[in-house]
């Protein structure tokens, strides 16, 4: 499940999208460290790979199209 | 280059890069079957010792203190960089944080956004503070619950606005909590020096296994690493979110000649 949420982020092609795959990766990446029994890196990979990631693309993209007036 | 030369040359990559993978993976110990000598040691000696029922605590924060120091400069460098390059430059403008793109009409944020939101920065808060406080005890730690804390704030900037979040969290809060956890993390490896003979000894008493006050300094690097953590990415999420919502160029006659420029 993780292989095919990583194939969807590469498939993604538009930029937005691509944000909102990544973060369901993170999450699904973190619940496969939690069953292989790495608590420690589950717990990082959620909220960096879910939360953080994709809100700095999605502001960053933010800039990128709504920078100038 | 031709497109028949380029996907030749994916190919065997490709095939050699398969065949080391399974190549590779065939060679991997079985699940419970770990052979390194150091795992197994730090396994028997962990607990007894240091009294962290977390062993992975007890690698980062004290046997690895060094290492993870490293890695805490990694992330102060790396929020450094982000914030010289995210700076305020010349011939840009602070503007009122609101989303006003050319024809872009921002629905209101629903009250459900806001209320589950607002809802739960505190329970947010409390689980960042328990994992910082338990890291030695519990899987979690110091960079796991910083990270949670953090995103506290973006659940406040989420459920209210901009503004609510600077007021929350200023700029000179998230700096002070930056520097003090990176340098209150790098004086506890002093402390080593100092009241041991190492750098990160772990010095201090180690009380009884399971209690919160326990396992000597570990608890307190957590917490510097906590605070530093904490700091680090809220500083560079606000940062992010400044650069997208109040910078914009002056220069709009010149669309041009801005874009090269950006």
């Amino acid at each position: 499940m993780a292989g095919a949420c990583a194939t969807c982020v590469v498939l993604a092609r538009d930029p937005l999208r691509q944000a909102m795959v990544t973060s369901i990766y993170g999450l699904v990446l973190g619940i496969l460290f939690f069953l292989f029994q790495a608590p420690d890196v589950a717990l990082s990979q959620t909220v960096v790979g879910a939360v953080a990631l994709p809100m700095m693309i999605l502001l960053a993209l933010a800039k990128v199209r709504g920078g100038e007036e | 280059m031709s497109d028949r030369v380029r996907l030749t040359v994916f190919g065997v990559s490709l095939a050699g890069l398969l065949a080391l993978l399974v190549w590779g993976l065939a060679g991997l110990p079985d699940f419970g079957d770990f052979q390194g000598a150091y795992g197994q040691l730090l396994n028997r000696v962990a607990v007894p010792e240091r009294s962290t029922t977390d062993v992975v605590t007890a690698v980062n924060f004290d046997y690895r203190g060094f290492d993870t120091l490293g890695e805490e400069f990694i992330l102060f460098a790396a929020v450094i960089g982000v914030a010289s390059i995210l700076r305020t430059l010349r011939g840009e403008r602070i503007r009122r944080p609101d989303d006003d793109a050319a024809g872009r009409h921002v629905p209101e944020t629903s009250l459900l956004v806001r209320v589950t939101g607002l809802g739960l920065v505190a329970p947010t808060i409390l689980v960042g503070i328990y994992i910082v406080a338990h890291g030695h005890q519990t899987p979690g730690g110091g960079f796991q619950g910083g990270v949670i804390l953090a995103t506290a704030l973006l659940l406040i900037y989420l459920s209210a606005d901009y503004m609510t979040m600077r007021a929350v969290g200023p700029t000179w809060l998230i700096e002070l909590a930056e520097g003090l956890g990176a340098a209150g993390f790098a004086l506890i490896g002093v402390g080593g020096l100092v009241f041991g003979s190492a750098f990160f000894e772990n010095f201090l008493g180690k009380g009884t296994p399971g209690e919160l006050p326990s396992a000597g300094t570990i608890p307190l690097s957590n917490t510097a690493v906590g605070l530093a953590v904490t700091g680090g990415f809220v500083f560079m999420l606000s940062e992010f979110l400044q650069q997208a919502l109040t910078h914009r160029r002056v220069h709009h006659h010149r669309r041009g000649g801005a874009r090269r420029a950006s």
